[in-house]
């Protein structure tokens, strides 16, 4: 049964970490895309500035599910609980 | 009930401040994430911020301003002048014996000034050595990530008159 737990612990550890990943490559694009429409729209061309303010507000959008998705992972997988919590020295937190 | 400590038990000033250094220190998956999409959101904020400049951006008026007459400098010779605004400062350069280019003077890097070399035939910004073509502003060499802002110049009679810039 703690086996289970365990398992099932691991696979969320798993899904965490990659949510994280997954944030963290969103969140180098969108620093990209700001510099980018920065330096367009500082060359004068303001044409860019409305297609990648939709696309820059779809990627927080994206961060922001993630994050949630993330918290919603840990419930699932129960990894708050102290007794099982292995690999990490304050568990989850 | 004991009122005194046992010799054994922790200091007294780490009872009181129980606080460990590395504890603070440690950063939860939690707090990192919440940094990551706080991160995303400032992100969002600077693009909305950009687009909130394009739109309320005021379409600049270029006046028809006198910057010299024809054959006041030498060939090969530059004129300073300030256009459209007197904030703006521009270069004219005679390249030829009719013909004259002028251009932005502020460098498209970093804004420092960028001068004339007439032994290299280009316009150079001694900051990071960014090099500009004197035909058309275009970057040769460097840092900067646009051509310079070329100021368009007419003629009227013996007079040359800067009426617009053309934006690369």
């Amino acid at each position: 049964m703690a086996n289970l737990e365990r398992s099932k612990q691991r696979r969320g550890l798993v899904a965490i970490n990659g949510a994280i990943t997954f944030i963290v490559i969103l969140l180098i694009i969108q620093i990209w895309l700001l510099s980018a429409t920065l330096e367009t729209f500082l060359a004068g061309h303001t044409g860019a500035a409305v297609p990648a303010a939709i696309f820059s507000g779809f990627v927080f959008l994206g961060c922001l599910a993630l994050s949630l998705r993330r918290e919603s992972i840990k419930s699932h997988a129960n990894l708050d609980k102290p007794e099982i919590k292995s690999g990490c020295r304050n568990g989850l937190r | 009930m004991s009122l005194l400590r046992s010799p054994s038990r922790e200091p007294l000033w780490r009872e009181e401040f129980s606080v460990f250094t590395s504890d603070e220190r440690y950063v939860t998956r939690r707090q990192f994430a919440k940094f990551l999409t706080l991160a995303s959101l400032g992100m969002f904020v600077g693009n909305l911020w950009v687009l909130a400049k394009a739109y309320f951006a005021k379409t600049p008026s270029f006046p028809s301003v006198e910057v010299g007459e024809v054959g006041e400098i030498p060939v090969r010779g530059i004129k300073l002048f300030t256009y459209p605004t007197p904030k703006d400062h521009c270069i004219l350069i005679r390249t030829g014996e009719d013909e004259y280019v002028a251009y932005s003077q502020k460098c498209t890097h970093l804004s420092c000034a960028v001068y004339f070399s007439a032994k290299d035939d280009r316009l150079e910004c001694p900051c990071h050595q960014g090099f500009f073509s004197v035909r058309d502003g275009s970057v040769l060499q460097g840092p900067p990530p646009r051509p310079l802002p070329q100021i368009t110049l007419e003629r009227n009679g013996a007079r040359l008159l800067a009426v617009g810039v053309k934006e690369s």
